[in-house]
């Protein structure tokens, strides 16, 4: 990114020379070099939207996405006029990580971490084309679309006393079923259950080092203990809804007097049928991957179960990074109720936040950093800073450095899983080419990212977990 | 970062190719018509999914619908294939797209996913970045970028 055409806030913050106020990027110097010029072209197109309340921003691990920038965060009003946008929001509707936390050790399971691979790859439905085992009707859909995860949890997989640690408490108000297409429908049918590809994973990871012992022992982290991290979103059905309302909102969006920058800032009012239409759509959408977690998070508990009797595999936390929630925040001295689009960032409530589990609330929401099969990823705290900084929001992954197809030019999938075997990291996986497409050198140093995120007040670092086992889509 | 092209394989009536983006993939579609060019696009966004010599042409899905405006038709072409071949658990390989004024009817070809098709990454959707077709020196060009 071109520094000239940026102005130093504080260390860790930095706004547009050209549009001071509308726009705020926070990471290090060395991070935004890195990142590219689109960044910066994206987030500003971003900020020229109705009904901007604050600045548009973006995360640490910022970088060129398609509309919104991946790691942008922006608060709209409807009250003002305010928009929803399907790219704000992204494809890939409720995108998130399930973390488990296990009573196991890694020492005491290591020996037969090649006997769970083979078993977690059996059971966990992952790549293209891959179906899971449940099949539903489109009347089952639309209860799912409704209900969540707390819907899974009704059919057996995991409990409803869980729920308490899955954002929304498992199911988002506010879906309506009737606005998914019937194609969305049909194309979920046989994806409940499923990983998906790209950069989503099920990751076996052992806690590697603390940072912050005490908000470690309130999330039930220690070092050596096996966790499981399951990164994956809406399937299909979230696909598609993308799909279909980027264009339609493409072509409303001069009917209802809004001049995009860029066609693929594609929104509607909030207040318009349309913007309603999508807001329940997207909902419905987030329902659906909370209850896609429900279930993988069962089948994984059922393999680690059969091999290790007595394991036990609760949920430290479930938090989505393609979202829109309204809020209420105060920007400016005025509280006003916002909806939050988050795209490929995390929200990171600080302590006393009543939407947080009880056992959470006196330290702060967990925030995820998923990082490369090959690094490691993180485990953070909200705090009380993020609100003011970000309207509590933080960094969701490492970030890509390094585009696909240059990664395919550099790194080929059968000896990346070489070398990391060599490391002591099994990958699963039916697709080499996604392999190296998601070579670890394609992201952003992950504990570079962490640390800024730390450093820039979005949250603090708990826990660094290390990869041990990997199914990859 | 620019749009360069970085790798090339050429069909039936045109050729397809591939330009880079940070998070997902640019794909382009050419050939000496705009429905070639569309079919070409089709193709490049099945190969990320699949290796396209190795899918047969058992099953054929159809498509129609009505878009004036070009660009949108390309990624409502590209979205309609993917969502009717993917709720069918089906991969596709050969496209036939006709266009009569607004009207775009579309043709793929293909199978169900079988144990021994070598699997790419899953394509969600197009999306309306870097999304243009044009017309050049009689060969025309549709493309845009696609989130995998």
């Amino acid at each position: 990114m071109e520094m000239s055409k940026l102005r130093q806030i504080d260390e860790y913050c930095w706004t547009g020379a050209d549009a001071p106020g509308r726009i705020r990027l926070y990471g290090s110097r060395e991070l935004l070099e890195a990142m590219d010029n689109k960044v910066l072209e994206q987030i500003t197109n971003v900020s020229r939207l109705p009904g901007l309340v604050g600045p548009a921003m973006t995360m640490p691990d910022a970088h060129w996405g398609y509309g919104f920038p991946i790691g942008g965060v922006a608060a709209f009003d409807p009250a003002l006029g305010g928009i929803v946008s399907a790219g704000g929001v992204g494809f890939d509707i409720s995108c998130g990580i399930r973390l488990l936390r296990t009573n196991l050790r890694w020492a005491e399971i290591a020996a037969r971490a090649w006997e769970l691979s083979e078993q977690l790859f059996d059971r966990i439905p992952a790549g293209v084309g891959e179906e899971g085992t449940l099949h539903l009707s489109m009347d089952e859909l639309d209860e799912m679309l409704a209900g969540g995860a707390r819907w899974a949890a009704d059919r057996g997989f995991g409990a409803l006393e869980e729920m308490e640690f899955v954002e929304e408490h498992g199911r988002m108000a506010g879906a309506e079923p009737a606005s998914v297409s019937n194609l969305a429908k049909k194309r979920q049918r046989g994806e409940m259950g499923t990983l998906g590809s790209g950069n989503h994973y099920l990751e076996v990871q052992v806690v590697d080092r603390l940072f912050d012992a005490e908000v470690a022992a309130a999330y039930g982290l220690e070092v050596g203990q096996v966790v499981v991290s399951i990164h994956c979103g809406s399937r299909g059905l979230g696909h598609q809804i993308g799909s279909e309302f980027l264009v339609s909102m493409a072509k409303g969006a001069a009917g209802h007097g809004i001049t995009l920058p860029d066609r693929e800032l594609a929104c509607a009012p909030i207040r318009s049928t349309e913007g309603r239409r999508y807001l329940g759509a997207m909902r419905a959408g987030v329902n659906c991957a909370l209850a896609n977690r429900q279930i993988l998070a069962h089948l994984t508990r059922e393999v680690f179960v059969g091999l290790f009797p007595g394991a036990q595999l609760e949920i430290m936390y479930d938090v989505s990074h393609n979202t829109c929630k309204e809020e209420r925040h105060s920007v400016d001295g005025v509280e006003r109720a916002l909806f939050v689009h988050r795209k490929g960032a995390t929200r990171a409530l600080g302590p006393g936040d009543h939407r947080l589990p009880r056992r959470y609330r006196p330290a702060g929401q967990p925030v995820i950093i998923g990082g490369s099969m090959g690094t490691g990823s993180y485990i953070l705290v909200g705090t009380a800073a993020s609100e003011e900084r970000a309207l509590s929001s933080a960094s969701h992954g490492a970030g890509r450095s390094m585009s696909r197809h240059a990664a395919l030019k550099q790194w080929h999938g059968r000896q990346l899983v070489d070398e990391l075997r060599g490391a002591g990291i099994v990958i699963r996986t039916k697709s080499m080419r996604g392999v190296a497409e998601e070579a670890p050198g394609a992201y952003k140093d992950v504990d570079v990212v962490a640390e800024v995120t730390e450093r820039a007040g979005l949250a603090r670092r708990v826990a660094l977990l290390r990869p041990k086992i990997c199914v990859k889509g | 970062m620019s749009a360069n092209a970085v790798s090339t394989a050429r069909g039936e009536s045109g050729s397809f190719t591939y330009f880079a983006h940070d998070a997902d993939i640019g794909i382009v579609g050419r050939g000496p018509a705009i429905e070639s060019a569309f079919e070409q696009a089709a193709r490049a966004m099945f190969a990320i999914m699949a290796s396209l010599e190795q899918v047969r042409p058992v099953e054929a899905i159809e498509v129609a619908f009505d878009e004036a405006d070009v660009e949108l038709a390309l990624v409502t072409w590209l979205n309609l294939i993917l969502a009717e071949t993917r709720s069918r658990g089906m991969v596709a390989a050969a496209f036939q797209v006709s266009q009569q004024g607004s009207r775009w009817l579309g043709r793929g070809s293909g199978e169900r996913w079988r144990a021994g098709l070598d699997r790419g990454v899953e394509v969600k959707g197009a999306t309306l970045t870097m999304l243009s077709v044009s017309e050049r020196d009689g060969v025309w060009e549709a493309r845009c970028v696609v989130d995998v």
